[in-house]
């Protein structure tokens, strides 16, 4: 059973190291001249005047919270969708209960308007 | 034909999977490598132009120039930037894209691992690649990739629950998780094709799809008009290469995935000659080249959404409609004697 994963594991080692691989030959095989202004962080023309890691919008933050709770209930419904037909009305009553809690809560946000971007 | 048989069995195990791997990996790089050559061709003739044709026949070679010219072009590491983190980005946007390739069933017998868990393993990948995004904007230490970062980042997790409910009606449907097993049933014909029963969830996925990779026409991330590149912005030479080719090979991806859950995989159309005659393999190919197509003609079609567009139609439209779909899947399954349809 768990050999089934070895050629998953070797995959992923291979995928990993033919990203390096790349990345070290494109290093070696291309010229290295830097100076000053080729390194400087791209922007339009003038120096960089400040740090480029400032405040952002706090609703790219409630975003990534709700991709969690949401997430989370992905991975609740997947294994109730597999056995479904073994358990029957219960527990499809029980998922239907537990969606309701959550689009409750869904419709919470959207009517606070955590879903608006403008 | 014996003696290669037994050489071959008398190989290493791990032997075995390495060149199993790289009869994978192999074509996948080359097709990727092609498909960039196809996007500008299709768009050029949609736009009735011409498009590269100047390197080998027909522009045949581009893509080989493009790879040798991004690898003799210099690598620039801006002195601002997180040196590790920028250099590790790349990779870590390629490896997934790569790696998922590893349970993707090709056909009825060629597939590397057969695990029961496939398609989870195929999501957790998946949900790896935002990784490589919000790790380059934050190494780059430059505004734009930082502004292209956070965009495109809050836009794959949006998107990504839509295409995760849309999975669970697929799970329903075939109630396994394993690839092969979600293929197999779904043979017998077109009718029995899930994108029938499952209508709303495919043309969710399938856009869910185009939004996940952040391509035309939600491209808001790369918005060249407006942020440049987004979070590639900062990357040259080899490190550009790498975003580029994970960018090509999620789109194979994506297409893979849909042909597998939504198109029958390696089923034919109709279970009768002349149809049975052509292997599997050369169906699940062609149905990937279809969907594969529409990512670029969605390209040449649409014109790009406005970023609030796209948040509303992941979180206001698409998880709306997967939830009441997987409900609608589960009463008409638990309630009702017509749970066949969805089957």
């Amino acid at each position: 059973m768990l050999a089934n994963y070895l050629p998953i594991l070797l995959f992923l080692i291979v995928s990993i190291g033919l990203g390096f691989t790349l990345l070290v030959a494109g290093k070696l095989l291309s010229p290295s001249k830097p100076s000053a202004q080729k390194n400087s962080p791209y922007e339009c023309g003038f120096e960089a005047f400040e740090d480029a890691r400032m405040k952002f919008d706090v609703r790219y933050y409630l975003v990534a919270i709700l991709f969690i709770l949401f997430d989370l209930e992905i991975a609740f419904l997947f294994p109730w969708a597999i056995v479904l037909d073994d358990i029957g009305v219960f527990g499809f009553l029980a998922m239907v209960v537990f969606l309701l809690v959550l689009v409750v809560g869904f419709i919470y946000e959207w009517m606070r308007g955590a879903l608006e971007w403008e | 034909m014996d003696w290669m048989i037994q050489t071959w069995q008398q190989l290493p195990v791990i032997l075995q999977l390495a060149v199993k791997i790289g009869l994978i990996l192999g074509p996948l790089i080359l097709s990727v490598a092609y498909y960039t050559y196809l996007e500008r061709k299709v768009i050029a003739y949609m736009h009735v132009r011409v498009g590269p044709n100047r390197v080998g026949p027909k522009g045949l070679l581009q893509p080989i120039a493009d790879v040798v010219k991004l690898m003799f072009k210099e690598m620039i590491q801006p002195t601002k930037s997180d040196h590790y983190l920028f250099f590790i980005a790349p990779v870590l946007a390629l490896a997934p894209a790569l790696a998922a390739w590893a349970v993707i069933p090709f056909s009825d017998s060629l597939v590397l691992a057969d695990i029961d868990a496939s398609l989870l393993y195929v999501l957790a990948l998946t949900s790896m690649g935002v990784y490589g995004v919000i790790v380059a904007g934050w190494a780059s230490n430059s505004k734009y990739a930082f502004l292209g970062a956070m965009r495109a980042a809050a836009q794959i997790v949006a998107y990504e629950i839509a295409m995760g409910f849309a999975l669970v009606g697929v799970l329903m449907a075939a109630g396994s998780l394993n690839l092969s097993a979600i293929v197999q049933a779904q043979s017998g014909g077109i009718h029995q094709w899930y994108f029938i029963p499952l209508l709303p969830l495919f043309v969710v996925y399938l856009i869910s799809g185009v939004a996940e990779t952040n391509r035309a026409p939600f491209d808001v991330a790369e918005g060249e008009s407006e942020i440049v590149a987004g979070f590639h912005v900062d990357y040259s030479g080899m490190g550009f290469a790498l975003f580029f080719l994970a960018e090509y090979a999620n789109m194979l991806l994506i297409s893979a995935l849909t042909v597998l859950m939504f198109l029958g995989g390696w089923n034919p159309p109709l279970e009768i000659p002349p149809f049975v005659w052509v292997p599997g393999l050369f169906w699940f190919l062609g149905k990937l080249c279809i969907v594969a197509f529409l990512f670029l003609w969605f390209r040449a079609t649409f014109p790009r959404y406005r970023y609030d567009q796209i948040m509303r139609l992941g979180w206001k439209v698409f998880i709306p409609i997967t939830l009441i779909w997987i409900g609608v899947i589960g009463f008409v399954r638990v309630f009702t004697p017509y749970g066949e349809i969805f089957r």
